[in-house]
């Protein structure tokens, strides 16, 4: 296991890169802190893959470096890493056994027959396919191939990171459940560095301790998945990170008021900003419709069972709001009001931090 | 209760009619030939099995056969690795990729009897580059005459034409693993034998039963090019069962044993190409199932 850091490190796929939208990589400088475990999460085409086959070693990364403690294996090749990943679609040997097939990294690496028997049965066991250990791999299904990829990651106790690329794609909701809470007690466990890379919210969320959001290449933050809930850092977590995502207003502030659709109301805090534009984010879960506040008007309810989701029309701008089942909506003509606390100000989509929290930092 | 329209069968009368004058009369033609005697003027006598009893007795045809084995086995012996040996190596993508193919295919537009005149050409000693070559070089290089001159040369006349088939079929099949299993490999840290022996080959087990069974059943057929290149010679060196069949048939005139000749070798092929293709989906089974 290992601490890994990014050290100044971008990518362009393009020989010559000249402006930042030659980059599938923006510069970033990260640590990944050893023994945890991480969620790259992002939309499809963010550069998360990128980033984490950089990590593994498939891909050599044209701007900076790859530190492993301390240690840089941006030359190394993926094998001299010693680092286990598992990939989209589940990768087997197909003329071998279940047994074989978790036995082959030790094998090529030339560990004794005792040992590799040893770790393999372990494995088996970790990964509960003890009873088809003797099986062709080629026969089984496509969640249990996936455990085999998991399986021969696992059979190196001594790997710096296991690196996951989008593991549950082609495994069937019910199993997805199954296989990722096998895998947050493996890392409970074992303790290995695992880096999880994804698209769905759910799966980084309820995986990792700690989840690293990507858009257009560049990490916009780093946090626990509460953090991410309450204090997204940039208007793209805000929006990307729950369902429905966070709404976002138009805005002018003087000190403490803010102005929204002409409607003045006190924020609670002070905010500085530099003149950018300006623009607040509250999740739906933070609106409450009641008799006075913004004046808005329903449009729309979804019900969705635990709760409704309540769409509504502000000045022409849409606003969506959680509503308890119990609570009744009115139709038509309401108020919407924000909770304490779960108001944030963005200045040019990235956010300010009110004067509260700049004393205490 | 379901009406049942017979008037389907109508639809598939061409097919039937097509069939029947492609295939069915012209082999039934041959039964024909088979089981009669004839001296001319188109007066047939009944013969029975008298002609397959006389060719199952026949040494010509036993030695025929003979040949015919050893060339499809060598042949397969060194087409179906070097195929997957030049697949291996060949660029996977980009404007070589393309050229490459392209130049891969060219043997294989080549008619038969043209690919028979280049080589007979090409290896003559008084004008032929290979031939002439061999010659100065002070090596005894003659396919008219030598035995072995003359079998190596069919040989590679074959391999030069067909190689390039199993070659395509080969990095079509390579061309279809994803990349995340060469990754895997590297992570796995196999060397590169072990990803072509459990990654590589397994991929590509179907391409390959096709390819062997093509260049089986083509090869156990040959007839044009070493009929362009050697006419069967020297002696009987290359006579093939093809060869020898036309010999009889045309040549010598004697319908009967040729029919009956031609419809065992029918069989032969058949029974062969099946017995390979039932041995390797069965192999398959094996490797899939438990």
């Amino acid at each position: 296991m290992a601490e890994i850091t990014l050290e100044k490190l971008a990518h362009s796929y393009l020989s010559d890169p000249k402006s930042p939208d030659d980059f599938a990589l923006q510069e970033m400088n990260h640590v990944w802190r050893d023994g945890e475990a991480y969620a790259l999460l992002g939309p499809s085409g963010c550069g998360k893959s990128t980033l984490l086959n950089i990590i593994s070693g498939l891909l050599v990364p044209s701007h900076g470096r790859v530190l492993f403690d301390g240690e840089d294996v941006t030359p190394k090749a993926t094998a001299d890493r010693n680092i286990a990943q598992v990939f989209q679609f589940p990768v087997v040997y197909d003329t071998m056994t279940v047994r074989e097939n978790l036995a082959f990294p030790l094998k090529n690496r030339g560990l004794p027959a005792s040992e590799i028997a040893d770790r393999v049965g372990r494995v088996g066991r970790m990964i509960g396919m003890e009873a088809t250990l003797d099986r062709r791999a080629s026969g089984l299904t496509a969640d249990a191939k996936q455990k085999i990829s998991l399986g021969r990651g696992m059979v190196r106790d001594d790997v710096n990171a296991l690196l996951f690329d989008e593991p549950l794609t082609v495994i069937d909701p019910r199993m997805k459940w199954e296989l990722r809470t096998q895998l947050k007690t493996l890392h409970r466990d074992f303790g290995h560095t695992m880096i999880y890379v994804t698209h769905d919210q759910t799966e980084a969320l309820t995986f990792a301790d700690r989840v690293v959001v990507m858009n257009d290449g560049v990490v916009v933050q780093i946090g626990t998945p509460e953090e991410l809930f309450e204090r997204p850092e940039h208007t793209f977590v805000g929006y990307f990170i729950g369902s429905p995502g966070m709404n976002l207003f138009d805005a002018t502030i003087e000190g403490r008021k803010a102005v929204i659709a002409g409607t003045r109301f006190d924020l609670g805090q002070g905010y500085r900003t530099a003149g950018g534009r300006i623009r607040i984010g509250v999740r739906p879960e933070y609106i409450r419709l009641g008799d006075h506040g913004l004046p808005a008007r329903v449009t729309r309810v979804e019900d969705v069972g635990r709760h409704r989701i309540v769409r509504l029309d502000l000045d022409g701008q849409e606003v969506s709001a959680l509503v308890p089942e119990e609570r009744s909506v009115p139709d038509g003509g309401t108020h919407i009001q924000f909770v304490e606390g779960g108001v944030n100000v963005y200045e040019d989509e990235w956010r300010v931090a009110p004067d509260t929290e700049r004393q205490a930092a | 209760m379901k009406t049942r329209n017979e008037k389907a069968w109508f639809l598939i009368l061409p097919v039937l009619i097509l069939v029947a004058f492609s295939a069915v009369v012209p082999l039934m033609t041959v039964v024909n030939y088979s089981v009669q005697d004839t001296f001319g003027n188109n007066v047939f006598f009944w013969a029975g099995l008298e002609w397959f009893d006389e060719m199952l007795r026949s040494e010509r045809m036993w030695n025929a056969l003979g040949r015919q084995l050893v060339f499809s086995g060598i042949i397969l012996a060194i087409e179906v690795p070097l195929g997957i040996f030049v697949a291996l190596h060949m660029p996977k993508k980009g404007v070589w990729a393309s050229i490459c193919l392209v130049l891969m295919a060219l043997p294989l537009l080549i008619p038969w009897n043209v690919v028979g005149t280049i080589w007979q050409i090409f290896g003559r000693v008084d004008i032929g580059l290979l031939g002439h070559t061999l010659d100065s070089l002070g090596i005894d290089y003659n396919y008219t005459q030598g035995f072995y001159a003359a079998w190596i040369t069919v040989i590679a006349m074959d391999v030069w034409h067909w190689t390039s088939l199993v070659a395509l079929l080969a990095y079509a099949g390579l061309r279809s693993i994803p990349d995340a299993y060469y990754q895997a490999a590297k992570i796995d840290q196999a060397t590169r034998l072990a990803v072509f022996r459990y990654i590589e080959l397994p991929k590509m087990r179907g391409v390959l039963t096709i390819a062997i069974l093509l260049r089986f059943m083509d090869s156990f057929k040959i007839y044009t090019e070493p009929f362009v290149l050697t006419g069967g010679g020297p002696g009987n060196a290359t006579t093939f069962l093809s060869i020898d069949l036309v010999k009889m048939a045309l040549g010598q005139f004697d319908l009967g044993p040729a029919a009956a000749f031609s419809l065992m070798y029918f069989l032969v092929i058949m029974v062969i190409s099946y017995v390979f293709y039932i041995a390797m989906t069965n192999l398959d089974k094996e490797e899939g199932g438990a």
